[in-house]
């Protein structure tokens, strides 16, 4: 069972540590390891940058490092939605690198226990089944854990095929 | 806790002796020959001298005699860093009245046990 | 207490490195000497130049003897033994021994990068010089092995000792105490002491600095002979000493104690790069930071004591704030800046080697190798001013047969000078070889499909062709110069540092390179541009002017692209809000302003909305949470706290413009952004 496997591997990975952050998405619940989150921030505008995915919304002073700021609708391929004062950026840290995630709105932080696990289903062709490690049933909600690594890595952040024209050559004259 | 004077022109040496020394208690000051070694000896009471013997503009052991020559340095340990194969430097380390040596290389602790000994 | 005296390691490879470098030097001056004289006849160098040359061979030795870098001792002492020698008079530095002696140097640049970096040596690499070395030696070498853990351990049988100790009455005046004896003996073992005072003499005649005391001692205990005489040692020729034992014991060999460790464990542990600083700079950061806590209590005093004039002095202790400030800021990024004599240095004997192998005589004249530049840029300027060196020497300069011909004297001369003008540093490399020659670079630059045939070019832009990629004018691919490297690689790199370098060239006369480097790579003046909504920064090297055009002045070509008259040529235009997908409308070629920028030697205009002034701006990587995005240089964030993207002006010049639109530029310059990134003449052309 691959898709057990993949749970188990998660909860062998984060056992020690099943406080997650949830959030919300389009009406879905999500969640992501809380120890991967550093900070939460109100929405502030930030500097769009060029050649980038669209999902990549811009870059936002972190007090004095430039951070992108990923939009996580745009991400999942959801409609954009106008920003309020829900919402919100999670700041996450990766290794040495930091990313903003920019969500509907927070909830709340929950403990995920091993018997909340539920395994993905399989689905053919699913492009975003990599950034999620698995489900989780909190009573009557179903949860999409994520796996932030996945979300903020620099070849996931890779630009989508320039336009032609953008970058294209000239001939020498 | 005693105040001693490390003198020697690589830094490398320098520093380890200084650090060395100043991680059980000591203050230590450097001087990078014996020239300066001299002029920081006239400046200030050090209860113990630790210093090369090949260095630019004063060598080691013009810098011991030097010293002995200064009423305050009369009877001051001073003690020269020499290496293995520097049998008569020693012995003119010895006439010109150093106290004793230490025999380079040398690791910190036995740095530290050597000027545990002169200085009781 | 354990001390890692690992610590010490960084210290210790600069201080070797900086030894080396200057008994290079030291080398260099004796070989010069030697020239002087007659061949084959050795002179008598100057002692304190020999000295120098031994102390750095001598301290190398010493701290690679501490830290257990066992090649650096070996040959370093196979080395010091020569010089040694030399010093002794037996030995005179002749040209073999002086040269033997400069690849020594290089050895042991080798030796000390293996234990620097923990990587294993390549005997092979020091064998022919070790070898050498070995030869030259008539004297036999003493044997060098020192352990460190043998010094601890003494040998010898244990039991119980009756030392009679009598020093001699001069004892004090060489700063030694029987007490720091007797104390030391103490610790042995069981100590017994009894006190010798038959030699005091009346109390009125006794001088206090006269050691009339004697001692018979016993000690029992694990202790053996050797122990005892190792704490006599300093002062066994200033003292009566006898050692018996009173009842041998035989005792079970004490185990040499092996504290060895790990000391070679984990060397290549990761370090950090480190920078040595001058006090004097140190010292004045700390009066800044001082003067900035005097400027804080002045502006606490006025806003705890708030009233009507309050205002003035508040101002008056801001502005003192930002002047501590702007101090502090220029003094903190002095602390990066080292001496381009750093890379200076090296020169001497890259130009002995070359002109040696080549046949050639050359003068190197070096000044201003007190400019200092930001260590980054130092390093990263180093091996394109080799190169160049290397590339004089090997094509510039003539033989002295071809000088003599030519009517110039045989002696040729390379200048390399360095200056600070303004934010910048220039570097020129001048030699009176033999020029570029015009029409062999033309020829090639046809041949290699870098120009049309029948392209009309003056001198300065024929000059400029040599910088272009896969150029080399080279005849064969000689063993210097031509090993795919060539100026369009130093070029990048320079570029890539954010400065510019020039070529003037005057057949038979001699070329002259100038390269123009920012002091800085973390500051950078610019000029804010506001395009649709954002403000970007525009580096101010990169701008020649700005100018508003009338839509007449565009022309537009048949792929669509736009061109404007600039000077005597046609440069692309790049609205740059179609660029950055910014919102059209204010698009306007009416309300906009052009700036006209200029990158690797080529040129356009830029459309902007607004110009926003000038500042200067600290620049902040994309890529430390992000990564390169094209067109963007870096980042830096603006008074308001938003964040504003610095403009790539080469990357978005060299999209649409062709090399030899502007070839005789004289003003380039290019944002700060990785060699391999920029794009290069090549891959506009095909």
């Amino acid at each position: 069972m691959q898709t057990a496997s993949a749970v188990d591997s998660y909860l062998a990975q984060t056992n020690t540590d099943t406080l997650c952050l949830t959030f919300r998405l389009s009406d879905q619940d999500y969640g992501i390891a809380i120890s991967k989150v550093q900070e939460i921030r109100e929405w502030t505008k930030v500097t769009p940058l060029p050649s980038s995915p669209s999902y990549i919304r811009g870059m936002l002073n972190l007090r004095g490092a430039i951070v992108p700021v990923i939009d996580l609708r745009l991400r999942f391929g959801l409609d954009a939605l106008e920003h309020d004062s829900s919402t919100v950026i999670i700041v996450v840290n990766v290794g040495s690198r930091l990313a903003g995630i920019l969500v509907d709105t927070v909830s709340d932080v929950i403990n995920v226990d091993y018997d909340q696990r539920r395994a993905l289903p399989e689905f053919e062709g699913h492009a975003n089944r990599r950034f999620i490690d698995g489900l989780a049933q909190i009573d009557d909600r179903l949860m999409v854990l994520l796996n932030v690594e996945k979300l903020v890595t620099p070849e996931d952040l890779a630009p989508v095929p320039q336009t032609a024209g953008e970058t294209e050559q000239r001939g020498a004259v | 806790m005693a105040t001693i004077m490390t003198v020697d022109d690589t830094a490398t040496m320098r520093q380890m002796v200084s650090f060395t020394l100043h991680s059980v208690g000591h203050e230590v000051l450097q001087a990078s020959d014996g020239k300066e070694g001299l002029a920081l000896a006239k400046s200030k009471k050090f209860d113990l001298v630790i210093a090369d013997v090949n260095m630019p503009n004063m060598d080691g052991i013009t810098l011991v005699r030097s010293l002995r020559a200064l009423p305050e340095y009369k009877f001051i340990p001073i003690l020269l860093l020499t290496t293995e194969s520097q049998d008569s430097k020693r012995q003119e380390g010895k006439d010109a009245g150093a106290t004793g040596w230490i025999v380079k290389p040398f690791n910190p602790e036995q740095l530290i046990n050597v000027v545990r000994k002169v200085l009781g | 207490m354990a001390i890692d005296i690992r610590q010490f390691h960084q210290t210790f490879f600069d201080e070797s490195h900086e030894g080396l470098v200057s008994m290079e030097s030291a080398l260099l001056q004796i070989e010069q000497g030697l020239s002087t004289a007659l061949p084959n006849q050795a002179t008598t160098s100057d002692p304190e130049v020999l000295n120098t040359i031994f102390r750095v061979v001598h301290s190398i030795k010493g701290g690679a003897g501490t830290f257990g870098f066992g090649w650096v001792t070996d040959f370093s002492h196979l080395l010091e033994t020569l010089l040694d020698d030399v010093r002794a008079g037996h030995r005179q530095v002749d040209r073999p021994i002086a040269g033997l002696l400069l690849r020594a140097v290089d050895c042991l640049q080798i030796l000390l990068a293996s234990a620097r970096s923990g990587s294993s040596v390549d005997p092979a690499v020091i064998e022919e010089v070790t070898a050498e070395l070995e030869a030259l030696h008539l004297t036999p070498v003493p044997a060098m092995g020192i352990d460190l853990a043998a010094t601890g351990a003494v040998a010898g049988k244990a039991g119980t000792w009756r030392i009679r100790f009598i020093p001699k009455a001069n004892l004090f005046f060489s700063g030694n105490d029987p007490l720091r004896v007797l104390r030391e003996l103490s610790t042995l073992g069981k100590l017994h002491v009894e006190t010798d005072m038959g030699r005091l003499p009346p109390w009125a005649e006794l001088d206090p600095e006269i050691c009339y005391l004697g001692w018979t001692l016993e000690l029992s205990g694990n202790v053996t002979r050797d122990a005892i005489t190792e704490v006599f040692s300093w002062i066994a020729d200033d003292c009566e000493l006898e050692i018996q034992s009173i009842q041998d014991q035989s005792v079970a060999p004490k185990a040499a104690s092996a504290t060895a460790g790990d000391s070679d464990a984990d060397q290549a542990k990761a370090r950090g790069t480190s920078i040595r600083v001058s006090t004097h700079k140190m010292d004045t950061l700390v009066d800044i930071v001082g003067e900035l806590v005097i400027t804080q209590t002045i502006l606490n005093q006025t806003v705890a004591q708030f009233g009507p004039d309050s205002g003035q002095r508040l101002n008056a202790g801001l502005a003192q704030l930002e002047r501590n400030l702007r101090q502090l800021q220029e003094n903190v990024m002095r602390i990066r800046m080292l001496p381009i004599g750093f890379v200076f240095n090296r020169l001497p004997r890259l130009v002995r080697d070359i002109s040696q192998q080549l046949g050639k005589q050359v003068e190197l004249k070096i000044s201003g190798e007190g400019t200092e530049l930001d260590k980054t840029v130092i390093e990263r300027i180093s091996d394109p001013l080799l190169h160049m060196v290397r590339n004089s020497l090997d094509h510039g300069i003539e033989t002295p047969q071809e000088r003599r011909a030519a009517g110039k004297p045989e002696i040729a001369c390379i200048r390399i000078d360095a200056s600070q003008r303004g934010g910048h540093v220039i570097v020129e490399i001048e030699d009176d070889g033999r020029g570029l020659d015009q029409d062999k670079i033309l020829k090639r630059a046809v041949e290699r499909g870098l120009v049309a045939a029948n392209t009309k070019l003056s001198a300065e832009q024929i000059a400029e062709l040599v910088f272009l990629p896969g150029f080399t004018t080279a005849d064969s691919v000689s063993d210097l110069s031509g090993r795919g490297v060539g100026l369009d690689v130093v070029r990048n790199n320079i570029y890539s540092l954010g400065g510019n370098i020039d070529v003037r060239t005057q057949a038979g006369h001699g070329t002259h390179f100038t390269i123009r480097l920012p002091l800085t790579l973390a500051i950078l003046d610019g000029l804010g541009v506001q395009v649709g909504s954002q403000t970007y920064i525009l580096p101010l090297t990169s701008i020649t002017e700005s100018m508003a055009l009338a839509p007449e002045q565009i022309r537009r070509l048949p792929g669509g692209e736009e061109i404007f008259q600039f000077r005597q040529e046609y440069a692309p235009l790049i609205r740059l809000r179609r660029v950055f997908g910014g919102t059209p409308g204010a698009d306007d070629i009416n309300t906009g302003i052009v700036v006209v920028v200029e990158a690797n030697g080529r040129r356009a205009g830029l459309l902007v909305d607004d110009l926003l002034g000038q500042q200067q701006i600290v620049i902040k990587s994309l890529e430390s949470h992000y990564r390169r995005v094209d067109g963007i240089s870096a980042a830096t964030i603006l008074g308001d706290g938003t964040v504003a993207l610095i403009l790539d002006v080469g990357g978005l010049v060299g999209a649409v413009s062709a090399p030899l639109l502007n070839l005789n530029s004289t003003q380039s310059a290019a944002v700060n952004r990785p060699a391999s990134q920029s794009s290069s003449p090549v891959r506009a052309l095909h």
